[in-house]
């Protein structure tokens, strides 16, 4: 009887942008047609209704950097498979998966760090990639941010992170958790030395990654919608079997309850850290 | 009780002593229940020897029993499967955190509250002395009987167990006082509750704190070390395990479940994901492993304490030698991974 059927929640978790080749698109977000060069044009958000399409690490730089400010950093620094994560029962591979990822989305690891300036203030920059093992923080991951961090410190200037990852990278077992108590004192080193770090939360930073450095910004920001917690509502559903309510774990959730300053649509995010990286970079 | 107060006055006292009564039993039950359900299978050999010794009579035999006892476990620890030890940490009769301090700490004077939001029982803190010095203890404490574990939320923590556990770690740290943390838990809490009181932001600023904290942190796995729930209150200058505990990322079958959408996979994903004592050690994530004398920790708690007890005393000594600094303890953690580095 369909009609007792409990309705589900409806997850933010699982979005996927589906840009086709054409000329028009329809926007998940509102369900309109919109041409594809619309949304091009508009940093891949929704011109009717605000919807974020998912980007990669790369084009947020170059939405956010002023041109050919960005010099990327570590790069050299990539995943390697410290636990043998290799399960021929189910024919897993770690070291393939990372591989295919690298591939698929021409990255090396799940953040991509350098030097940068924004509306002219000289940053260190982070921004994640999703489309990297779902932004997984493994060994390598911790390493990089660190690294960018102790720039930061070292150069005295400000640090801005975007995030967006599943969490703790399963692959790398135990050493990927060591990575929050790591990238927890990366963040304080910027503290002690009296550098600015801002957390820019994207869609979706969870696990993990919200357990440790992205949580601890010194101003956190969110791009709409986006979904940011600790425990995956699948998890949460699973365990207590309860229906979460619509809008659990969002960024408007998370603003609500005190955890996130401000949320800036991804078009107004330039300006917006411009003006804090101004105001707040060590004189 | 309030509706019979308000017919009988009298009658409320009787009525706190009858549930009273009632709880008391009920646990006894539950207790005596579990003694005999909480064997596990591999261990059913063990316990039988265990049980004719108690019943042997002359030396000879004893000695005889005894030697075979060793033996039995020798080959069946040797032999468990990763599944097995997934089991053996989550044991329900391995001695939980209240029945280490209770045994290695003259007293203990438990406070409440994180002074936030309310009190969380599922971690405990307070003031503890050992060896006539006052040490901050902290930690989560899954339960001995049923009633307990539901009171104590089977040891999973909100986020007032989290800032609870900060509170201390200050406390300490103005006061100069080492801190002991015994971490024993399946998680922090997935709870909507606990999102919305900030669970990832609780445990992250934890691990900022202790990354940064001038004082002596000692941190200890006694069972199950479950992920961000349990790194939140072990991040220490010396990190050590029992040789049976587990300490892991996320749950095998949790795990299962992600990469293969199968938690019957569980078995494989313990293997996979690396979770025992020597593991961490080989990857140097903990200091020392602790050895678990007769037999495990569930079934020889007075030597497995004694074992701690010693390591804490040991720890302690450097302590006041001025051995852990933070600095030290940054550069440990930030050694911590393994990455390739292509130039």
């Amino acid at each position: 009887m369909p009609f007792l059927k409990r309705r589900r929640f409806v997850s933010v978790i699982g979005r996927k942008s589906q840009v086709p080749d054409g000329m028009w698109m329809k926007c998940p977000g509102c369900n309109q047609a919109v041409t594809r060069k619309e949304i091009d044009e508009n940093q891949q958000v929704c011109t009717h209704c605000d919807y974020h399409h998912r980007i990669g690490a790369r084009k947020r730089i170059e939405f956010l950097v002023d041109p050919g400010s960005f010099q990327e950093t570590h790069m050299g620094l990539q995943s390697a498979d410290p636990l043998g994560f290799v399960v021929e029962e189910t024919s897993y591979s770690y070291p393939k998966k990372v591989k295919e990822s690298t591939e698929k989305s021409g990255m090396t690891e799940a953040i991509v760090t350098g030097f940068a300036s924004i509306e002219n203030t000289r940053t260190v920059l982070g921004a994640m990639e999703f489309g990297f093992l779902g932004g997984s923080m493994g060994s390598a991951l911790g390493e990089k941010f660190c690294r960018a961090a102790d720039d930061a410190v070292r150069e005295r200037l400000p640090m801005v992170v975007f995030s967006s990852s599943g969490g703790a990278r399963m692959m790398e077992g135990i050493l990927s958790l060591m990575q929050m108590a790591k990238t927890a004192d990366g963040v304080r080193a910027m503290n002690a030395a009296g550098v600015p770090f801002i957390s820019v939360l994207t869609h979706p930073t969870t696990g993990g990654v919200w357990a440790s450095f992205a949580s601890l910004g010194d101003i956190i920001l969110a791009e709409p919608h986006a979904h940011i917690g600790f425990a995956g509502p699948r998890l949460i559903e699973g365990a207590l079997k309860v229906k979460l309510p619509e809008g659990f774990q969002s960024a408007e959730y998370q603003h609500e309850y005190g955890y996130v300053d401000q949320i800036v649509s991804r078009t107004e995010m330039r300006s917006v850290l411009g003006k804090l990286l101004a105001y707040l970079a060590p004189q | 009780m309030l509706y019979s107060r308000s017919i009988r006055p009298g009658a409320r006292s009787y009525c706190i002593e009858e549930l009273g009564t009632a709880l008391a039993k009920l646990s006894q039950n539950n207790n005596s229940r579990g003694t005999a359900a909480h064997v596990l299978p591999f261990e059913k050999r063990i316990v039988e020897l265990e049980a004719r010794l108690e019943q042997a009579e002359d030396d000879d035999t004893r000695n005889e029993i005894t030697q075979e006892l060793e033996r039995e476990r020798e080959q069946v620890f040797a032999q468990l499967t990763p599944w097995q030890r997934v089991e053996l940490a989550r044991h329900a009769q391995r001695p939980k955190m209240m029945d280490y301090a209770s045994r290695i700490f003259e007293d203990f004077i438990e406070l409440h509250g994180d002074r936030v939001s309310g009190e969380d029982t599922a971690m405990v803190g307070g003031i503890a002395r050992f060896q006539g010095q006052t040490v901050i203890l902290v930690g989560q404490q899954k339960g001995n009987s049923t009633d307990e574990r539901i009171r104590r939320n089977y040891g999973m923590a909100y986020p007032a167990g989290y800032r609870k556990a900060l509170r201390m770690f200050e406390m300490a740290e103005r006061l100069h006082l080492p801190i002991v943390t015994i971490v024993d838990t399946q998680g922090a809490h997935p709870h909507p509750d606990a999102e919305q009181r900030g669970q990832g932001p609780a445990i992250a600023r934890n691990l900022l704190y202790l990354m940064g904290i001038k004082t002596a942190v000692f941190s200890v796995v006694i069972g199950e070390g479950g992920s961000g729930g349990a790194l939140g209150i072990a991040v220490g200058d010396w990190v050590c395990m029992f040789e049976h505990a587990i300490y892991m990322v996320c749950a095998p079958e949790r795990c299962a479940e992600i990469l293969w959408r199968d938690a019957s996979k569980k078995d494989i994903a313990a293997a996979a994901l690396r979770i025992t004592a020597h593991d961490l050690k080989e990857f140097s994530v903990i200091d020392a492993v602790l050895p678990e004398p007769g037999g495990g920790a569930h079934r020889a708690p007075e030597a497995a304490a004694q074992v701690l007890a010693q390591e804490i005393e040991q720890f302690l000594v450097r302590a006041k030698n001025g051995d852990w600094t933070p600095e030290r303890r940054q550069e440990k953690f930030r050694k911590m991974g393994v990455w390739r580095d292509v130039v």
